[in-house]
């Protein structure tokens, strides 16, 4: 008797490795408080005994546009054809801005939370969700100021519209941190082996800004640099700025084959990277 | 009867690689990732030594633990106990899902929770009203739990006038006493314990030991319990498991898993010694051994019962009751604490074999290590020989009252005295 009760209903199993593929979501779902609660911490101590406190949320975008304004188009005369330069950057910047947050934001989970991955367990993938999330509240942020700014010119005169499709962005805010979310718990998989990563993740990140149209319209580059547009063209992330743009201010172009393959890519990263994940939390704490 | 059990260990292995993660990672990397899409085993989980750190293995690779069964039944309270480095930790973290088994499972029909640490993931800037929140979602409660229990909480952790101040700004003894007042309300099936009650003061000690007993006794929760203070592991454990280089070496009740743990661990410090070569024409010293009331030199010295002090020694005179034995005492530092011997009772040694007898009441000796010296002494004047150190001894823990100071009294003996009160 006592044989068959003990051979039956286990609430779980701990066992050397996971399923091929297994995203337990009832899981997440039972630690949304932990979820949650993590997003708070995130929000409100980056700011904790500043200042100017949440304001550091504005001062970054504002002043990378202006930069850029002053030595993209006043110096090196990129043509943002009818829309005033800065908001043109300020676009760039803000979406561009979300995709890095959540990148550099999850490409360290294991590492930057070693001591508490090392001494309880909660569903990992909880800590890289909060970051995306919490980083969804800066831009939302930053996303206002954006509209600040476009009133103010709308009202100084400037030729603007906006595109109807302009609907869809919050999805395709959704896609980019899919991706982010997905490429960050792939390095931050790799990173607990080997080390060298995240010093790439560091520098490719502000590389990689320069080949996704984030201060110039992607035509631009396929016009002037006819041999290396195609680096442009094969980066998902160029697509994504460039589609936002086409949504918020109208300009530059929209590619529904471009916008396929992003989304392609974009799925293919972030299973890879929920696989890749899965398999690396069950035991990285003995290599990290 | 038939058990209810829920959790059972099954096979439990962990290896570990030594020395440096480095550039041999990646090749050994790709030559398992090659061995494992032709479908073979995994090359380098054959190899691999025992789990001993004081000899030099040949292998890279370490079995921390290997093929560890165990079950444990609702309500019961396991305590594992071992030798630094014997694979407590490593299991407690396998238990705890914090990392894999390399083989084997463990299976659980409740909900486990862990506490390998007090106040994980707490955040300094944060106040301590928001700690208990984020920490006791980190150990698995939500935030309803967290809500309902948050009166019982903060008094628990008697931090009521800072709850709204940043945990940096608390002293290390408060903050420790927030997050074990967090722990204490969690309410899983299986509890998993590591060294959490060394920390705090007397007090605060007390209460945790308390809140521990309540746990399993009037809560009928499981708890796994890690320690190596061998009086709280006897207070509340019902059973108990040894672990010795990664293998299970005694699975018993809780007072013989002790004992094993304290006599089988350090065999070089024996109560008793038995000599040869002390001897001369006048006596011959034969043994002296401690042991505790009707227990045998090979029980650990336990210091709430009587412990017997035992010299076997002939003497060949007539002129035997010329001669006293006297000793002195010294602690593990070497300090003498004091002198005794028979002079001071009836007792007069006679010719040939003596048994002689000296006992000291129960709760003399703090637990610690001590050692004598002997002298014979003639016509109480002069010695007529003398050994230092003749024998060194061990006195230990024994288990003590629910809710009673778990920790170390200062000093070397704690006799009782009598007390009136006019």
């Amino acid at each position: 008797m006592s044989n068959i009760k003990s051979n039956k209903d286990w609430l779980f199993e701990i066992t050397p490795k996971n399923n091929f593929f297994s995203l337990n979501f009832k899981e997440i779902w039972q630690y949304r408080d932990l979820l949650f609660l993590f997003v708070k911490r995130d929000v409100i101590t980056v700011y904790k005994q500043t200042v100017l406190g949440p304001l550091w949320y504005l001062i970054q975008p504002l002043f990378t546009s202006v930069t850029f304004t002053i030595i993209f188009n006043n110096v090196a005369g990129i043509n943002t054809g009818t829309i005033p330069p800065f908001l043109f950057n300020l676009a760039g910047v803000t979406v561009w801005n979300y995709f890095t947050a959540c990148l550099n934001g999850t490409s360290d989970t294991f590492k930057a939370n070693a001591n508490i991955f090392g001494k309880v367990y909660f569903p990992r993938i909880i800590t890289p969700l909060s970051v995306v999330i919490s980083n969804l509240i800066k831009f939302g942020i930053q996303f206002i100021i954006f509209i600040v700014f476009y009133i103010f010119y709308y009202i100084k005169g400037a030729n603007l519209g906006v595109n109807w499709l302009v609907l869809f962005f919050p999805i395709l805010i959704a896609v980019m941190g899919l991706l982010g979310l997905g490429l960050g718990m792939l390095i931050s998989s790799m990173v607990t082996k080997y080390r060298d990563l995240s010093n790439l993740v560091t520098f490719g990140v502000q590389l990689l800004m320069y080949l996704s149209a984030v201060m110039y319209p992607m035509a631009l580059v396929v016009d002037k640099l006819p041999k290396f547009g195609w680096l442009v063209h094969y980066n998902p992330l160029a697509y994504i700025i460039e589609t936002a743009r086409f949504m918020l201010l109208n300009t530059g172009e929209i590619s529904i084959l471009g916008l396929g393959y992003t989304l392609l890519v974009t799925v293919a990263v972030f299973f890879g990277g929920i696989l890749i994940f899965n398999k690396t939390e069950k035991s990285f704490i003995d290599t990290v | 009867m038939e058990k209810d059990i829920i959790l059972k260990a099954e096979n439990i292995s962990k290896q570990y690689r030594l020395g440096q993660v480095g550039t041999g990672t990646l090749s050994h990397d790709l030559n398992r990732w090659w061995h494992q899409i032709r479908g073979k085993e995994n090359p380098y989980l054959k190899i691999g030594d025992t789990n001993d750190r004081s000899t030099k293995g040949t292998s890279d690779y370490v079995w921390a633990l290997q093929d560890i069964n165990f079950e444990v039944e609702r309500g019961e309270v396991l305590g594992i106990i071992g030798k630094n480095g014997a694979g407590k930790s490593t299991l407690l973290k396998i238990l705890s899902k914090v990392t894999a088994p390399t083989t084997g499972t463990i299976k659980s029909r409740g909900r486990i929770a862990s506490l390998l640490e007090v106040g994980t993931g707490f955040n300094g800037e944060m106040t301590g009203r928001e700690n208990i929140f984020l920490n006791g979602a980190i150990l698995g409660m939500t935030k309803k739990e967290i809500t309902s229990k948050l009166d019982e909480i903060i008094d628990f952790s008697g931090c009521e006038r800072y709850i709204d101040t940043p945990v940096k700004r608390y002293s290390s003894g408060m903050t420790v006493r927030l997050a074990f007042a967090v722990a204490a309300f969690l309410e899983p099936e299986v509890l998993v314990v590591d060294e959490v009650l060394a920390v705090g003061d007397a007090e605060f000690q007390k209460k945790a030991i308390g809140k521990m007993q309540d746990i399993s006794r009037t809560g009928g929760r499981t708890v796994l319990f890690v320690s190596h203070n061998m009086a709280a592991v006897k207070s509340l454990c019902t059973r108990g498991i040894v672990l010795e280089h990664g293998k299970v070496v005694l699975d018993s009740e809780i007072d013989r898993a002790v004992s094993y743990y304290l006599g089988g661990s350090d065999t070089e410090r024996s109560n008793s010694k038995k000599f040869k070569n002390l001897k001369n024409e006048i006596f011959s010293l034969n043994e002296i051994g401690l042991q505790n009331f009707d227990k045998s030199f090979d029980d650990p010295l336990i210091e709430n019962e009587k412990i017997e002090l035992i010299t076997k020694i002939n003497f060949n005179t007539d002129d035997a009751p010329r001669y006293i034995i006297t000793y002195h005492l010294y602690n593990e530092e070497g300090e003498p604490l004091f002198s005794f011997s028979n002079s001071s009772s009836d007792v007069v040694l006679k010719k040939g074999e003596n048994y002689l007898k000296c006992v000291f009441p129960e709760y003399f000796f703090q637990s610690g290590n001590f050692s004598l010296s002997i002298f014979i002494v003639e016509d109480k004047r002069q010695s007529i020989f003398m050994e230092r150190d003749i024998i060194h001894f061990t006195v230990v823990d024994g288990g003590r009252d629910f809710g009673v100071y778990m920790g170390r009294e200062p000093g070397f003996i704690r006799p009782k005295f009598d007390w009136y009160l006019n």
